[in-house]
């Protein structure tokens, strides 16, 4: 045990926290995970700018609970523990789907599921007698040395995220800010609805093998936030999200490489800071007046103005 | 699709309804109810709450079927996501932060239900087009959070009309909105129909903001309908007819007023 000083953390603790000796035999090892953090960030970055469009970053903390359930489940067994939080969370996004159209009623559900996956997972763990670091890592985050089995499945549920995204992106844009005109107009509202949660629950399990269950909201919840601050173009939302998603996991990785501390509070901290930048110019502008109009003219004459 | 010129009237109606029924269970909402509704015309569709007005909207977008009789929407049945209807939801206030600006919520009118992401610039000369009919260029890039709610309004009539539908359809689209605002929206739509023939089937419960553009007003009450001109149905004699009751109906100057319309059983709080 290391006593504290009064005058704050000794050097050890820092030597924890940020540790860049030997990082270049350090990097060679990690370069799968970084490729899976960037795969992450790409996904998560697109999937963000949904999840707060349609009003769901409570959902995404239970499916990822869900989603630890399983995975911790698939540790106990021997099974494949990417495998057991797929099964998870998806579980979890479609019951959630199916239960929970209004708004109200899924805020209840989630309520229930969240704590009933969280004591599942503690449950599993409990009993399961192999490396401690396996446990932890599923709720804060690891960067065990990514196998290539491992870059594949994530690969494979990046790619099928990003073809149903790219494919339902106009209609699920349309639903998510007007559901009664995009239905009036066609959407399938109601079909797109447990979709989009299938494609949020394969994102939440591909986060949860790398940030952990508890700090999944870094990833699908704060980039999009921190955008939509800045600006209200789609199409920079989706590029500055997917951005800032992929330099918080990337960047957490590399800058967690050579402590012993796990790889979120390294994340979130990135992430969190990008959304503190961006409340900042978003404040700024709006004190000068950016927010309201982007060019003042007057009103043709020809109807009234309104004020 | 042409669109710029004022187009001669083909003989075909843009809407009709031909002995129209529709119920809920046991409760029927409207029964034989006939309506013709040609290009360029007004239709203002009045009633109290739960006399069916929405469910006609809902009805003649495909929303859900008819229980008896006919519907012709462009000549057509009516389908899901018909190009022929632009639709203009009640005024809700739109989330601060949501992630599109003006022209974007416009452009979904147009591209919003199709698959796939689309070419980004594709739709821009329609989409600027329809921006300048409704006055709305100079906010056409703000986010449309931050636009007031008859701003907001605006933006939604240029959603409904950018791809150019025989029939627009709006939803008590004047709720909530100053009165200033309400005058814009009303003349708004009825510039479009003068310019492009469109026909217009206006949902409202309140009548004197569009009592200057009306051509006829189609009155739900009781199971039982009637269309005509203002003067042919909001007076004193049909109203109390309408609804079983005597009804009191009052001009004064250019406004109307209705009095005495007996409460709905099941609408206990608000019946107009």
């Amino acid at each position: 045990m290391t006593t504290v000083l009064a005058a704050g953390p000794g050097p050890d603790v820092w030597h924890q926290i940020f540790n860049f000796a030997n990082y270049g035999e350090l990097l060679a090892l990690v370069h799968n995970s970084i490729i899976a953090g960037a795969l992450l960030g790409i996904v998560g970055g697109l999937v963000s700018t949904f999840v707060m469009m349609r009003d769901l970053p409570f959902a995404v903390h239970s499916i990822s609970e869900l989603s630890f359930a399983g995975a911790a489940g698939a540790l106990l067994l021997g099974a494949n523990v990417i495998i057991g939080s797929l099964t998870g969370s998806i579980l979890a996004a479609l019951i959630i789907g199916a239960l929970g159209s209004r708004a109200r009623d899924r805020n209840s559900i989630i309520g229930v599921l969240m704590p009933f996956g969280l004591g599942l997972g503690v449950l599993f763990l409990a009993l399961y007698k192999g490396r401690a670091a396996n446990k932890f890592g599923l709720l804060t985050g690891q960067i065990v040395a990514v196998d290539s089995v491992q870059l594949q499945w994530l690969a494979l549920t990046c790619v099928v995220v990003l073809i149903g995204l790219v494919a339902i992106w106009r209609p699920l844009t349309f639903a998510s800010t007007d559901p009664e005109v995009a239905g009036a107009r066609g959407v399938p509202v109601g079909l797109l609805s447990p979709v989009f949660m299938l494609l949020l629950g394969l994102t939440v399990a591909m986060s949860v093998q790398i940030v952990g269950a508890l700090l999944v909201l870094s990833v699908i919840c704060t980039p999009a936030a921190a955008a939509m601050r800045v600006t209200a173009s789609p199409g920079l939302v989706t590029l500055l999200s997917v951005i800032f998603a992929v330099v918080s996991v990337v960047g957490g990785i590399l800058v967690a490489l050579g402590g012993s501390v796990p790889i979120s509070p390294y994340v979130t901290t990135i992430s969190f800071t990008i959304y503190l930048i961006c409340r900042v110019i978003a404040a700024v502008r709006a004190k000068r007046g950016w927010a309201t109009r982007s060019a003042e003219r007057p009103l043709a004459a020809a109807v009234p103005a309104t004020h | 699709m042409t669109s710029l010129s004022p187009t001669p009237a083909p003989a075909r109606p843009v809407l009709e309804l031909r002995s129209a029924h529709l119920r809920y269970g046991p409760r029927p909402l409207w029964t034989d109810l006939s309506v013709q509704v040609d290009h360029g015309e007004f239709v203002a569709v009045l009633g109290a709450n739960g006399s069916g007005k929405t469910s006609l909207l809902r009805v003649i977008l495909g929303l859900q079927p008819l229980t008896g009789g006919t519907l012709l929407v462009d000549g057509r049945p009516p389908r899901r996501g018909s190009d022929a209807i632009g639709y203009v939801p009640q005024q809700r206030r739109v989330d601060p932060l949501t992630p599109l600006r003006a022209r974007d919520v416009v452009r979904q009118g147009l591209d919003g239900h199709r698959w796939g992401i689309g070419r980004p610039g594709a739709t821009r000369r329609r989409v600027d087009a329809v921006l300048d009919e409704v006055d709305a260029r100079a906010f056409s890039d703000a986010p449309v959070g931050l636009l007031s709610g008859g701003e907001q309004q605006r933006i939604r009539i240029a959603q409904a009309l950018v791809a150019d539908p025989a029939l627009l359809l709006c939803d008590e689209p004047l709720l909530s909105l100053d009165l200033n605002s309400q005058r814009t929206i009303t003349a708004l739509v009825d510039r479009r129909r003068r310019s492009h023939g469109t026909a217009v089937v206006f949902v409202t419960h309140e009548i004197n903001p569009v009592l200057p553009y009306v051509d006829r007003v189609l009155y739900l009450a009781g199971g039982r309908a009637r269309i005509g001109t203002v003067d042919d149905v909001l007076n004193s004699a049909t109203l109390s007819d309408l609804y079983g009751a005597p009804v009191d109906v009052i001009r004064t100057g250019d406004r109307i007023v209705v009095a005495g319309i007996p409460e709905a059983p099941e609408q206990t709080h608000h019946a107009d």
